[in-house]
């Protein structure tokens, strides 16, 4: 009785313990899957919250999100950024 | 729309190396792997030497994506070619297609083993959910979700590395280049950083250093 116990109890242990050791699973089930396309689905930038603290724009507008990325590309042109 | 693209500047590109230590930071990218690169040619050739910044340039018609045989690859709204690692059979196809050595593979086993692909995602993250840790862990930060460019292209000291829409980038150059003038090459050396010597004062300048040495 008590060896059958300490058994199960090892296999149990070595379950919790070798789930670190298992592969991660990587099948892309058809949910997941991108329209005419096999790869996963991706979201858009501009479907995400913006950040607190980082740059603004309306979440789902796209034209809002490329409005505000466009000054930052544009902020690139030192000669724009200094005023030269 | 935007089509992200990466635009590197040979004049001002001073091989510092810092859109690579950016990059690896950013994406904390494994060892072996480089995402970003800089490469120099006519290293030590006074007056010839130029450095550009080279990782995945984000081609509109890519390569890669049409070696791959299990189509891993796809490209976003903005232009952005990403690859889902889920599919990836680390094959190296794309290595062997990409004009640019983009593709990475990382070398972790004594067998000479090659995991999967590893690229530049201009700081778009991958098919995870945005700015989530598989994310992050399988394709680094996703800054495009942050509303922010490429952290390469924003931490170059002399904007010699552009990052952005295509049309945006290529209007900068343009701009650039009209400023300083129709020099290119000859855009170097005393003259062009101290001024001309005013003539007859001899000695305030130095003789011209022999072609192909390192200065």
């Amino acid at each position: 009785m008590k060896r059958a116990l300490l058994i199960s109890a090892a296999a149990a242990f070595a379950a919790l313990t070798l789930t670190a050791c298992m592969e991660v699973e990587q099948t892309v089930t058809a949910e997941q899957r991108q329209a005419g396309s096999t790869v996963k689905r991706d979201t858009a930038a501009w479907n995400n919250e913006p950040l607190a603290n980082g740059p603004k724009w309306t979440r789902g507008d796209r034209n809002s999100w490329e409005e505000q990325i466009k000054k930052r590309q544009l902020a690139q042109n030192e000669s724009v950024r200094i005023g030269n | 729309m935007a089509r992200m693209k990466f635009l590197c500047d040979a004049e001002r590109c001073i091989e510092c190396n810092g859109c690579v230590t950016a990059c690896k930071n950013e994406n904390e990218v494994p060892w072996g792997v480089n995402r970003r690169r800089v490469v120099t040619i006519n290293d030590g050739v006074i007056g010839a030497e130029k450095s550009i910044s080279v990782a995945c340039m984000h081609c509109s018609d890519a390569p890669c994506m049409a070696v791959c045989p299990v189509d891993c690859f796809y490209r976003t709204a903005d232009g952005v070619v990403l690859h889902d690692k889920d599919l990836c059979i680390g094959c190296g196809y794309c290595f062997y297609a990409c004009p640019f050595g983009a593709p990475q593979f990382p070398q972790a086993g004594a067998f000479g083993l090659r995991g999967k692909m590893d690229k530049c995602t201009f700081c778009a993250g991958g098919p995870e959910p945005d700015r989530s840790e598989a994310e992050f862990k399988k394709y680094g930060r996703n800054r495009l979700a942050e509303g922010k460019l490429p952290a390469c292209a924003e931490m170059c000291s002399t904007k010699a590395l552009l990052g952005g829409d295509g049309d945006v980038i290529a209007d900068i150059y343009r701009d650039r280049v009209a400023r300083r003038g129709n020099k290119g090459a000859e855009a170097w050396g005393w003259g062009s950083a101290y001024g001309q010597p005013p003539k007859g004062a001899g000695g305030a300048a130095p003789a011209a250093a022999p072609a192909g040495g390192k200065s």
